[in-house]
């Protein structure tokens, strides 16, 4: 498949729904491209009931003439202004090359996970990662949760775990109390918020909340069956069926780096018109500051727009996104890591699930990559998108330089990127062959 | 809760899933693992997003299909290690 977009936006969150319908009304051709089934991203995930603006932003796209591909994931820019897409649907691997003129990425964020003992063990999962297994049919009524991390997102999942049946045993925040009653009195200005706190606290109101804590370990023979949590000096074992465990959010900056947009302090630097360092680039969302949904649809509201050339437009909402960065700031210093949390891996502990590297062998190493090249340290499929936010926490290494496909794809496909490169240069197939392989 | 209306097999079992349910989820229902790490690791998904790899299986045939991000469909047969 081989199509021509005036904009194209990938990621279908709240962030590039927002930009694909406001950049359509222009009459612009839009394509928007997502990897999962459906619309929503992270948030507006089916099987739970969706909020009114998600409702609203979502009957606006399903009434646009937005060009919707979902199931499709982004692997490969080979030439400027082509993207190369495989299908993620079951029984195909069908490859599609995606042309356009301004591009908008709204990739979104996905959740920090550190390495503990057991951590590895089935049923320990993120915290939004029980919640989309739940969203997705798994069955949790009755079963005891454990929800731990940090972040806002672990209330709003206990609370929705609870109203599925769960019974969340208890919640662990790994911030100490001062600092999150420093970050409520943050949000004092932002009434929904709060009022969204104390309905999600309410909701989950039969689990203990322990702040200052964490696990140290997940227990069980082949599957979870308790975990240690451990608050100051005082540790303890609850039983559980599942560890809903994530530390915070990290943006997805692979397509962003790929594209070789300039990334400042973590997140991709973009000007008021969410126009990032490469010329037709723009970016919305979570990739730019975590800042969660308000500002997501902002943000992309904002990105569409100045797409489709529509400033005076875009203005307008210029000015009430500037109300969300004291947000963003004071969101980012409630969750900041306790550095104890570095000593939560034992010797034998792995830190790269897919090539099973444990974290004895990774002393020494100065960097990412120096590590993958003599351990094979998130050489697998997930390509480090799940160590690497451990490892620049736990070893304080940066990111390593993203190489193309930002995603592991087939051979076919990867053979088709190379031909829309227009070379004959099989670089893309014989850096990843490797890879491929240990599929 | 709807009635369960879509039967599919994982590992010659069959399985009964209301509509919208992730090969994930059914594979969850199913038994506790999804996959065995190179180390020989029971294995099941971690992060429900389609990030971490590790809910892979043999969708109809269709080697390390991501099953968090796939629908259960009528039929289908699901193969894990
Ligand atoms: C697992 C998880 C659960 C969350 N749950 C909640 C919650 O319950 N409540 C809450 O307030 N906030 C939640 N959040 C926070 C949430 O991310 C934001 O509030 C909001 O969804 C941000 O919108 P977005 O559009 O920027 O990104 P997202 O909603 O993350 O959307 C980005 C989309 O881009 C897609 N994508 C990324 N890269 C590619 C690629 N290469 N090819 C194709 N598609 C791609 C992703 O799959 C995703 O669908 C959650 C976050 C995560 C990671
Ligand atoms: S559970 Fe992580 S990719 Fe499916």
């Amino acid at each position: 498949m081989k199509q021509h977009f005036d904009i194209l936006v990938i990621g279908a969150g709240p962030a590039g729904i927002a930009a694909a319908v406001r950049a359509a009304e222009s009459g612009a051709r839009v394509g928007l491209l997502d990897d999962n089934p459906a619309p929503g991203g992270q948030i507006w995930r089916k099987g739970a009931a969706l909020p009114a603006a998600a409702r609203d932003w979502i009957a606006k796209l399903d009434a646009s003439p937005v060009v919707r591909l979902h199931g499709w994931h982004v692997f490969a820019h080979p030439a400027s202004g082509v993207l190369m897409a495989e299908s993620t649907a079951a029984t195909d691997r069908e490859a599609a090359e995606l042309h356009y003129d301004k591009l908008v990425l709204a990739t979104g964020a996905r959740e920090r996970f550190l390495p503990f003992p057991g951590w590895t063990l089935p049923n320990v999962m993120g915290a939004g990662g029980l919640d989309a297994m739940v969203r997705g049919g798994l069955p949790i009524s009755g079963k005891r949760v454990v929800v731990a991390g940090t972040g806002p997102l672990l209330l709003a999942v206990a609370a929705h775990l609870a109203h599925r049946g769960a019974k969340v045993v208890a919640i662990c925040e790994q911030a100490p109390v001062g600092r999150l009653a420093a970050f409520s009195l943050r949000l004092l200005d932002q009434p929904g918020k709060v009022m969204q706190g104390i309905n999600y606290r309410w909701a989950s109101r039969n689990a203990r909340f322990h702040t200052g804590c964490w696990p140290i370990a997940a227990n069980g023979q082949g599957s979870l069956e308790s975990v240690t949590l451990q608050r100051n000096d005082q540790q303890w074992d609850v039983a559980c069926d599942y560890l809903a465990c994530g530390y915070h959010l990290v943006p997805n900056l692979e397509l962003p780096v790929l594209l070789g947009c300039r990334i400042q302090n973590g997140f991709v630097a973009t000007d008021k018109w969410q126009q990032t360092s490469i010329p037709g680039v723009l970016c919305a969302g979570e990739p730019t500051g975590i800042g969660g949904v308000e500002l997501a649809i902002l943000e992309g509201q904002i990105a569409g727009l100045a797409a489709a050339d529509r400033i005076s437009v875009a203005s307008g909402l210029v000015q009430k996104r500037s109300r969300f960065q004291g947000f963003v700031r004071a969101l980012a210093n409630a969750v900041e890591l306790d550095p104890q949390l570095r000593t939560l891996p034992s010797a034998e502990t792995i830190v790269c699930r897919c090539e099973d590297v444990p974290f004895h062998v990774l002393g020494g190493y100065s960097s990412q990559r120096d590590a993958k090249l003599h351990t094979r340290c998130g050489m697998g499929p997930c390509q480090g998108r799940i160590c690497g936010a451990a490892t620049q926490f736990l070893f304080g290494w940066g990111a390593d330089s993203v190489r193309p496909p930002v995603l592991t794809a087939s051979f076919s496909s990867l053979a088709a990127a190379s031909c829309a490169a227009g070379h004959a240069s099989n670089d893309i197939l014989n850096q990843n062959r490797k890879d491929t392989h240990t599929l | 809760m709807p009635d369960p209306s879509i039967s599919l097999l994982v590992n010659g079992a069959s399985v009964s899933v209301t509509p919208g349910t992730t090969v994930a989820a059914a594979i969850l229902m199913s038994g506790p693992r999804a996959r065995i790490s190179v180390t020989g690791e029971p294995r099941a998904p971690l992060c429900g997003m389609g990030i971490c790899f590790e809910c892979r299986a043999t969708i109809n045939g269709f080697a390390h299909r991501r099953s968090c991000q796939v629908l259960c469909e009528p039929g289908m047969d699901v193969r894990t290690a």
